[in-house]
């Protein structure tokens, strides 16, 4: 008895020393992030365009919406406009950075919407299965039939073009593969011990999901995440293009592209450049995706 | 396979049903209606219009009448287009979009796999990571992006090639709007075969055809290749849903007469029938192409049982 209770806190000693100088998987996976170039200069260049977009609009030299009669489509470096002017006289440089600004907090908006609702409803629908699951599930299998964009184009068609509803439409939209990803992982995450053993301590349904599940989904999550903000980027851009998005004068990457397209042959500067913002934004997103994907998941390397 | 067939129709029906609900009513909740004009009609003849289309009638007493309409395949006149039914509308409209769009999915298929068999072939050679980062571009560029940039190179600038227009599907209009429709499919199309590929050649029946000393390239086109592009027969509806976003912004870009075009013009002039019309034919579309899908998934992959 007394030998074991030694042998057991020897064991204890030794578990312990291995647990001082090893590395946890997060401690893992953050070096395989550090060593992917790709995902280094996305990190990177998305700092410093989250950056310009938070600052940016307080520092340039000119309003994003001051009009300005006799700066009518300047070409860039000249009266003072280091990206041009459009068709009203405006700074490119001011309408980019806002632009900028809107479409990343549009992203990140709803994204944190979808968020919410695709990690609610995935890990619900896992962790109760039984038909419970298989209801949830149908909804979204319903809702993915659905040709999602002409709903928020009648969406932003009915209620006029509102920010806010347009976080909650795009939002309200792309929860649904967030819902598919969190089900999955949380019918193998509920068949682990630690889960059986809060069960037995008694813990409810709901604090089980919120406290043993979802810190356990965090992977995965993130790196579609990453991927999301993106796609959210995208079809706030999109809906712009088509006119139905942001207003003007308040810009947003969309509708300062929409706006090049229209006047290309007269000043190609309105398009490249907002082009290039967007450009350069959705690849730093998908590079850091890929980075996390690779360095979280590793199998597929 | 055809109690299959029927239950995924069932499923459709609810499905199709909340589209013409939501639709429906969305429609109706927008502000202003489709008589609108810049003179205000006397209220008579206002009325007698509204009588004419049964618009006079309580709102879900229309709904009815329009859902037993719809279940009949009546989609009802159009209210903008006088002397139109939403039938003559689609039918004017709808064979721009599908050509355009068949177009675009064969050239994505056949480049996109080429492309994808070929990174896969040479992984983590050079030729592959161009091949990929080619693919990450064309998956972040939107058409939206594309389509003014190839404009400005090949019609304003070298004059190649027309800058719009349908004219009666010339090759010549074709070009631009199909290269633009199906970059964005190419990219995730190779990206998906070249996954598909490097899997594939793992296996062990792979080594096997390589020891039984068949030439490498019989090996990856007759066996590999098979089993590789089971994931893209999943993604065809994916496709096709973007494909049919995509057109929204190619057919206004280069002003084509097609459906998505018509989508949103249509919209904002409350063009209540149109509309819904086209709302249902699209989510038809993607319901069919979503179950042929599923259907070619189980003919190409036995370990698949339709249950």
């Amino acid at each position: 008895m007394n030998r074991l209770a030694h042998g057991s806190a020897r064991g204890a000693q030794t578990l312990e020393r291995a647990a001082a100088r090893g590395r946890s998987l997060w401690d893992d996976a953050r070096a395989r992030l550090f060593r992917n170039r790709a995902a280094l200069a996305g990190m990177a260049t998305l700092a410093l365009l989250a950056l310009a977009a938070v600052i940016g609009p307080h520092l340039a030299p000119f309003a994003y919406d001051e009009v300005r009669k006799d700066d009518v489509w300047l070409p860039p470096l000249t009266g003072g406009h280091l990206l041009g002017a459009d068709a009203l006289g405006r700074d490119l440089l001011a309408r980019l950075l806002m632009g900028l600004r809107v479409s990343l907090a549009i992203g990140l908006v709803a994204t944190a919407v979808s968020l919410m609702i695709g990690v609610a409803w995935g890990a619900t629908a896992g962790f109760v299965g039984g038909r419970t699951d298989e209801t949830m599930m149908r909804v979204v299998d319903v809702l993915y039939s659905l040709p999602f964009i002409f709903f928020v184009i009648l969406l932003m068609v009915t209620f006029g073009s509102n920010l806010i509803l347009m976080f909650l439409a795009i939002g309200a939209v792309e929860w649904l593969t967030m819902s598919r990803i969190v089900r999955g992982q949380t019918l193998t995450l509920k068949q682990k011990e630690f889960v059986e053993a809060a069960r037995a301590a008694g813990l409810s349904n709901g604090a089980i999901i919120a406290r043993h599940i979802v810190p356990n989904l965090l992977g995965p999550v993130v790196v579609y995440v990453t991927l999301t903000i993106p796609a959210v980027i995208l079809a706030e851009s999109f809906l712009s293009f088509l006119g139905l998005g942001v207003q003007p004068p308040m810009a947003s990457l969309g509708g300062l592209i929409a706006d090049g397209a229209q006047q290309m042959e007269i000043a190609p500067w309105l398009l490249i450049f907002p082009s290039a913002a967007m450009i350069l934004t959705l690849l730093s997103f998908n590079f850091i995706g890929d980075g996390l994907r690779d360095a979280i998941d590793p199998k597929d390397r | 396979m055809l109690s299959f067939i029927g239950r995924r129709l069932l499923v459709a029906i609810p499905t199709v049903f909340l589209v013409v609900t939501l639709a429906f009513f969305m429609m109706r909740a927008a502000p202003g209606g489709p008589f609108d004009m810049d003179r205000k009609l006397p209220p008579e003849i206002e009325q007698n219009v509204l009588a004419r289309y049964g618009m006079n009638r309580p709102l879900p007493e229309q709904y009815l009448s329009y859902l037993a309409g719809v279940a009949h395949g009546d989609l009802g006149p159009s209210l903008k287009y006088k002397d139109k039914s939403v039938l003559d509308v689609l039918k004017e409209n709808a064979p721009i979009s599908l050509r355009l769009g068949a177009l675009a999915i064969s050239l994505a298929l056949v480049v996109g796999v080429s492309l994808g068999v070929f990174a896969a072939a040479r992984q983590n050679g050079p030729g592959d990571h161009l091949v990929m980062s080619v693919a990450v571009l064309g998956v972040c560029i939107p058409t939206f992006v594309t389509a003014p940039l190839l404009v400005l190179a090949f019609a304003s600038e070298l004059g190649w090639l027309p800058s719009g227009g349908w004219n009666d599907g010339a090759w010549r209009n074709l070009v631009l709007p199909v290269i633009v429709l199906a970059l964005p499919q190419i990219a995730v199309i190779s990206r998906l075969t070249r996954a598909g590929m490097i899997e594939v050649l793992r296996s062990n029946y792979i080594r096997t055809a390589r020891a039984k000393g068949l030439p490498e390239h019989r090996v990856i086109l007759r066996h590999a290749l098979r089993a590789a592009i089971l994931p893209l027969v999943s993604y065809l509806g994916p496709a096709c849903a973007g494909l049919l976003t995509g057109s929204l912004v190619v057919e206004r870009i280069f002003n084509l007469p097609g459906l998505g075009r018509f989508f949103v013009v249509s919209a904002l002039q409350r063009d209540y029938t149109v509309v819904m019309g086209m709302v249902i034919v699209y989510a038809a579309l993607i319901l069919v192409l979503n179950l042929i899908a599923d259907l070619v998934h189980a003919a190409l992959d036995p370990r698949v049982r339709l249950s």
